[in-house]
């Protein structure tokens, strides 16, 4: 199940990356989620709609490969909900502080050769491996 | 998808408000269908990757490596360009360093990623689907960052430079 799979990770990848490409191109914007999402509410009045047309478009196209491919990520049975709250707060607040997640330090900013970014992905993800360490084999949340 | 030959709605403002709107909503599907594709949607297949100790699956690098490659590839090619096909500049990112803020928030990221398996993009991209989770998630992650915000803030008013 959880195995290597270079090609399918390799053309999302590429797919993520060609959008990166296409807001650039066309919008002048970088493609960072958790900036996009921070801006929603708070956003000046006439940068919000493109925001929240790119947050809808990132469930659309999850939902079009859900729908076409039949690969239905299962909600885990043992995953304590109170985890995945504490987890989102820490993320939210993290990226907010941080300026920058996955996509926007890690890809968009990888991509322009940024040593904030490049420094800012080397962070998470160590600090993401030893998390999971802890979580999975030390205190045997799965 | 031609401009209006204003030219004096050339400065700032886009010539058309849904042009944009649609390049962003096209962007996002391409993003969360790629996110699809590699398998980013499922937090078990991300942990896979994090998880070192375990059966490590090392898929992820090559989510990360094709879209920094297909990315600076594309950012390269547009580099002398003057402004964005629908907008009236780019919007590039500061200029700030290595700093205090960047490198907490980063490790606190890391946490939360390294707990749950979500990150942003595919946390959203999971109410596409009604992933449950998300729905635990997400809320959690909007009420985060508002606090981050509202800390900002408040180091600027009090003009601490960094740290709690």
């Amino acid at each position: 199940m959880s195995t290597w799979t270079p090609v399918s990770a390799a053309a999302g990848g590429a797919l993520i990356g060609a959008a990166a490409v296409l807001l650039w191109w066309l919008n002048g914007r970088t493609a960072g989620v958790s900036g996009i999402a921070g801006g929603l509410w708070s956003g000046a009045r006439g940068d919000r709609a493109w925001r929240w047309a790119f947050v809808a478009g990132l469930a659309l196209g999850a939902a079009l490969w859900v729908a076409w491919s039949g690969q239905v990520p299962r909600p885990r049975a043992q995953f304590p909900a109170a985890a995945l709250v504490i987890a989102g707060l820490l993320v939210g607040y993290g990226t907010a502080t941080a300026g920058g997640c996955t996509s926007g330090h890690g890809v968009c900013g990888l991509a322009r050769l940024s040593v904030r970014s490049l420094v800012a992905t080397g962070v998470f993800l160590v600090v993401a491996v030893v998390t999971t360490y802890v979580v999975r084999h030390l205190l045997h949340v799965a | 998808m031609s401009s209006t030959a204003d030219p004096s709605a050339a400065s700032a403002a886009p010539a058309s408000t849904a042009a944009p709107v649609l390049a962003a909503l096209a962007a996002g599907t391409v993003f969360g269908l790629g996110l699809g594709v590699a398998q980013m949607i499922d937090p078990l297949k991300v942990l896979a990757f994090l998880d070192v100790a375990g059966d490590w699956d090392a898929s992820l690098m090559a989510v990360l490596g094709a879209a920094v490659a297909v990315a600076a590839a594309g950012y390269a090619t547009l580099r002398g360009s003057a402004r964005p096909l629908l907008a009236g500049f780019y919007s590039r990112p500061g200029a700030a360093g290595v700093d205090g803020p960047l490198l907490a928030g980063s490790a606190i990221f890391g946490i939360g990623w390294g707990l749950a398996g979500y990150c942003p993009g595919p946390a959203i991209a999971s109410i596409g689907f009604a992933n449950p989770e998300a729905l635990w998630f997400v809320p959690a992650m909007v009420l985060g960052a508002g606090v981050a915000r509202w800390h900002a803030r408040r180091r600027a008013a009090a003009g601490v430079g960094g740290g709690a």
